[in-house]
């Protein structure tokens, strides 16, 4: 009979599954993630700066003295989330505390797209006042929870005469 | 993406419409709703996240609550009998767990 202490190749095979799964869905997805977030980059430094003539301030009133043709509010919102990667190196930093690098590029993402899609949508203004942003939810790590940054982007768009 | 104006309320966040004279105040008018996320859209989301990126199904979600309260805020300044809401703000507030508030607020004015 075997001696119950020796692990046999189906042991081995479990224990691959078991331990070895987890990190290949960290590396694959990490190196996706990775892929998704260098486009995401890309593509908003080109739209960055085809929309840089249009300024957007936080400024409440106008002190131009400029006619104003048209003023309008508009809105718009955006949820962005991690890949399964970077919430792991998250998690990690929770044990220990300090801060999450990781999280900076998600809602430095966030925030960068919803101002572009601002923008998008009133490309015949003249500027943008009185911007808003609204964070909704930095959703916890708990376990199969959706981790990600909601936003919510407002302000006046104005058209000078 | 459609902006939530409507030709006859003119919308903003400013504390005043510019170029325009606000000839009437009316007070406050709000709208709030809230949303949860559906089971469908959680397990299409939960895969998205996996390789991270916008999840579009939530963005919908609060494109659509957002449309809803700003709509019942307009709504209420219509039964007022203004033309304008001036200094909209957007606020949530989380009600549950996976269910959100977004409430929408303003004054109601009219505008000459």
């Amino acid at each position: 009979m075997d001696d119950p202490n020796t692990l046999e190749t189906y042991d081995w095979i479990a224990v691959a599954l078991v331990y070895g799964l987890p990190i290949l869905g960290l590396i694959f997805f990490g190196f996706i993630g990775a892929y998704v977030e260098r486009r995401h980059y890309a593509a908003l430094r080109i739209r960055e700066a085809a929309t840089a003539r249009l300024p957007i301030m936080t400024a409440r009133t106008l002190e131009t003295g400029r006619l104003v043709a048209d003023a309008r509010l508009v809105a718009t919102e955006v949820m962005i989330s991690h890949d399964y990667f970077k919430r792991f190196l998250a998690q990690l930093r929770n044990l220990f505390g300090g801060r999450i690098r990781s999280y900076d590029t998600l809602l430095d993402r966030a925030r960068r797209e919803a101002l572009l899609r601002l923008k998008e949508q009133c490309p015949d203004a003249s500027i943008i006042a009185n911007l808003r942003l609204e964070t909704l939810c930095v959703t916890t790590s708990r376990r199969n929870s959706i981790v990600g940054v909601e936003l919510i982007a407002y302000g006046t768009a104005i058209r000078y005469a | 993406m459609t902006p939530p104006v409507l030709n006859d309320i003119v919308l903003t966040n400013l504390e005043t419409v510019p170029g325009r004279q606000i000839i009437e105040h009316y007070g406050l008018v709000s709208g709030s709703t809230v949303r949860a996320k559906h089971v469908g859209r959680d397990i299409a989301a939960s895969l998205k996240n996996l390789v991270g990126g916008e999840l579009r199904g939530y963005t919908e979600l609060l494109q659509e609550s957002r449309a809803e309260s700003t709509a019942r805020m307009v709504a209420q300044a219509r039964a007022l009998g203004a033309n304008a809401v001036v200094n909209i703000r957007y606020s949530t507030s989380s009600v549950a767990q996976g269910a959100a508030e977004l409430y929408a607020y303003g004054t109601a004015v009219k505008i000459a």
